[in-house]
């Protein structure tokens, strides 16, 4: 940077740290007071960096403009980092659950509020990091253009993850709004809006720069994920704080209309957040490992809008038989259905893709993963409308199969398409030739789905068999179970779950083996992996 | 319109997606802002005292609702095992609602009044000496002391979003809080008199002390309570 900017940068953050500051010492409460601190900490070392790079000699005007690539190298290991944090956090509880002793009875250490680290780290600090981290790759790519306002794109970057910091620190001093996924409190919102305004102008811009004259269809995906979460994060995070200085703030709406702006909110951080942004990571990791054209231009026009229509009216089918009036959780129900369709339109051109190149499968266990991804997405589309539908969700609702359900899409669609990603972008960001070793992605990809099956079958299993118990009457006309007998029948499943999770967790921890070994440069010696197949064939 | 002129002009694509994302939201929220049945008010309903209202707020903290919903769905079932279905009014001055979307553990939209108050306390410390089949962690340290910064700030930051708090209740708030635990004090009969049927009795054995146990004791105690149904004339309120 030059040393006007630089100036201007550093009294800015200057300012912030001296009121960070004085925020911290006026704090009502521990968490407000820490998570000051933990800003002026953050404006500290921006401003040691913002000096240090400070360039004296003139920029270069011309010359063939380069890819920011350094941003998408950090982008990877952050999600690798938060990755196994995430799925760490959720072995943990979900051991709590099969052994409560596992709670340390701790206010630190309990699963209620070690339950928000695991989703928040799982679907933002793992999925979001993928998704900025991809879409900086993907944008620049398809729009031969490098990002534009380079600064502006590591503020995001870095920002994002002083966001993860707040939310994961707050969530363990107790700081919560009380609503899921979007657990973090006022100020932390506050501080992400910002962020992902100015992901939204990096994004945006860079889409305007381009020397491409169409937009590439991940594009849509990407930009529509991006801006559906602004509006979404915007009007669910409305609050009153207690105090200009207080981490407490009570949510604007209550009861039944805070219930369907949150799950307005809720259902669209998976239909966007966690769809929409992977179905543009899938419209080009998928073709580009396949090395195939997308299947139909013309299906991802239509799925493309229809999906983002169709989506946001599906949240009330969260609220089915609760005070919500029956006309809304009708249109939610109504909704979740048609949704079905576009969803495995999209599906249908992931898999697709790969027509005339199916035998890769047996050669590429990377686009297996990819491939596997869209296959859990696949179902993971068929049984949300499934459980949408109102008399399934009476027996399904407040039980495992949800959280068996939401795991089949996160473990199988989401986690395994940001893998086939970044073993597709890991040689090409730190110019390796190739993987340290396609025997452990193959390694991976089957300890991960043996992982997320026992995950699934085991959470089908006791989510079925409870809401069967729940309301099971004896010929008198008794119920038979009281709820603790319940519970007791949950233990063998809750301890298979966790070993499924375990599983999981085993195969992030080889990726990341096999990372470190290829960004060092190494290459594994060993059979190609079509041999083996071919050998045991 | 030719779509191929959609991918050329990115502000294009930006707006026709926003809008596109817009219309669901605004057709199914907007209306349960007015319609009769989502903001009636229903008979006995009434605003937090300052102590269930911070007891409200360490159920919150530690995530209770992530494992305890407060929602009872109108099936047999569910009637007979928690009490009377839910309705939308009964949490009108939740903000958030805490419907909750899991049961790891039962219902508690009716947990007010079913067991003592010891008996939450001592389940509360150690789950498993009175429910042995139960997961639930334990939460000795909610017996520390209450600390609240500015219990008036939190009572005004509820009006402002709707709740209907006296100015009477917001200038006692202070000595609301502390007499609603200590039946003693001089300010216990005012608690009453200010929040219809709210219990006043120390609730976590420690008279001297008041505590978060306190707190979330009296929260608990009030859930489902506040509606009297052998009058409540539920045709009046179909949905």
């Amino acid at each position: 940077m030059d040393p006007i900017s630089t100036i201007a940068a550093a009294a800015a953050t200057l300012l912030a740290i001296i009121l960070a500051l004085y925020s911290s010492a006026q704090a009502h409460d521990t968490v407000f007071a820490v998570h000051m601190m933990i800003f002026a900490i953050a404006g500290g070392l921006t401003l040691f960096f913002l000096i240090r790079n400070c360039s004296f000699t003139a920029v270069k005007a011309t010359g063939p403009q380069m890819y920011n690539d350094s941003i998408v190298r950090y982008g990877v290991i952050a999600t690798l980092f938060w990755g196994i944090v995430g799925f760490a956090v959720g072995v943990l509880i979900a051991s709590q659950l099969a052994f409560p002793a596992l709670n340390f009875d701790l206010p630190w250490t309990n699963f209620g509020r070690l339950r928000p680290l695991h989703t928040s780290a799982v679907v933002f600090a793992f999925c979001g990091n993928a998704l900025i981290a991809t879409s900086f790759y993907v944008v620049q790519r398809t729009c031969r253009t490098p990002l534009a306002f380079g600064g502006l794109a590591w503020f995001v970057f870095w920002g994002y993850q002083l966001f993860i910091v707040l939310a994961a620190t707050g969530y363990v001093l107790g700081s919560t709004q009380a609503k899921e996924y979007a657990e973090p409190e006022w100020h932390v919102d506050l501080w992400l809006t910002v962020v992902w305004v100015a992901y939204l102008i990096v994004f945006f811009f860079t889409l305007l720069r381009r020397k491409e004259p169409h937009i590439y269809v991940a594009n849509w995906f990407y930009l529509a994920f991006i801006v559906t979460v602004a509006m979404l994060h915007v009007v669910n995070g409305l609050a009153v704080p207690v105090s200009a200085f207080s981490s407490h703030s009570y949510a604007a709406f209550s009861g039944v209309q805070s219930a369907l702006v949150q799950w307005w909110y809720g259902h669209n951080a998976v239909g966007f957040f966690l769809t929409a942004g992977f179905l543009g990571m899938m419209y080009y990791f998928v073709p580009k490992q396949a090395n195939r054209p997308v299947y139909s231009y013309r299906l991802s026009i239509i799925h493309f809008w229809a999906v983002i229509f169709l989506y946001i009216w599906a949240g009330p089918h969260h609220l089915h038989y609760t005070a919500l009036p029956d006309w809304a959780q009708n249109l939610g129900m109504v909704f979740s259905i048609m949704l079905w369709m576009p969803s495995w339109g999209g599906m249908i051109n992931g898999l697709m893709t790969l027509s005339g190149a199916w035998d890769k499968l047996r050669t590429d266990p990377i686009l297996r993963m990819m491939v596997a991804s869209i296959a859990f997405y696949g179902m993971a589309t068929f049984e949300g409308p499934l459980m949408s539908i109102k008399a399934v969700n009476s027996l399904s609702h407040y039980t495992d199969w949800t959280i068996g359900h939401v795991h089949s899409g996160a473990l199988g669609w989401n986690a395994l398409v940001s893998f086939g990603a970044i073993y597709f972008m890991v040689p090409k960001l730190w110019s390796r030739k190739e993987l340290y070793s396609l025997k452990l992605v193959n390694w991976h990809f089957w300890t991960a789905m043996m992982g997320i099956v026992i995950y699934a079958s085991s959470m089908w299993v006791s989510g079925i068999m409870q809401g069967l118990m729940w309301r099971e009457y004896n010929s008198d006309g008794f119920l038979v179970y009281s709820f603790a007998e319940t519970v007791v029948q949950m233990h063998p499943f809750y301890v298979l779950r966790a070993a499924g999770g375990l599983m999981f967790l085993i195969g992030g921890v080889i990726m990341i083996y096999n990372v470190w070994r290829t960004i060092k440069g190494e290459v594994k010696v060993d059979q190609p992996v079509s041999q083996i197949i071919t050998v045991g064939a | 319109m030719n779509h191929g002129t959609i991918e050329r002009n990115g502000s294009l694509l930006l707006v026709l997606s926003l809008l596109v994302v817009a219309i669901g939201g605004l057709v199914e929220i907007a209306p349960l802002f007015y319609l009769e049945n989502t903001i009636e008010k229903v008979k006995g309903v009434r605003p937090y005292s300052p102590l269930e209202l911070m007891g409200q707020n360490i159920y919150k903290r530690e995530g209770c609702n992530l494992c305890h919903s407060q929602m009872i769905r109108p099936f047999k079932d569910e009637v007979e095992r928690y009490g009377h279905y839910s309705l939308a009014a009964e949490s009108m001055y939740d903000h958030p609602f805490l419907w909750g979307s899991k049961r790891t553990g039962p219902d508690l939209a009716r947990v007010g009044g079913r067991y003592s108050d010891e008996w939450h306390r001592e389940h509360m410390i150690a789950p498993r000496n009175l429910v042995p089949e139960s997961v639930m962690p334990g939460y000795p340290f909610l017996m520390q002391p209450l600390k609240v910064h500015d219990i008036q700030a939190h009572l005004k930051a509820n009006k402002l979003l709707g709740v209907p708090y006296t100015k009477d209740q917001i200038d006692n708030a202070a000595v609301d809080l502390v007499s609603q635990a200590n039946p003693d004090s001089d300010g216990a009969e005012d608690v009453e008199a200010r929040y219809p049927k709210a219990l006043v009795r120390d609730f976590d054995g420690k008279p001297e002390t008041l505590t978060e146990m306190d707190a979330l004791i009296a929260y608990l105690q009030v859930l489902g309570t506040m509606v009297d149904f052998s009058t409540y004339d539920a045709k009046a309120n179909l949905r």
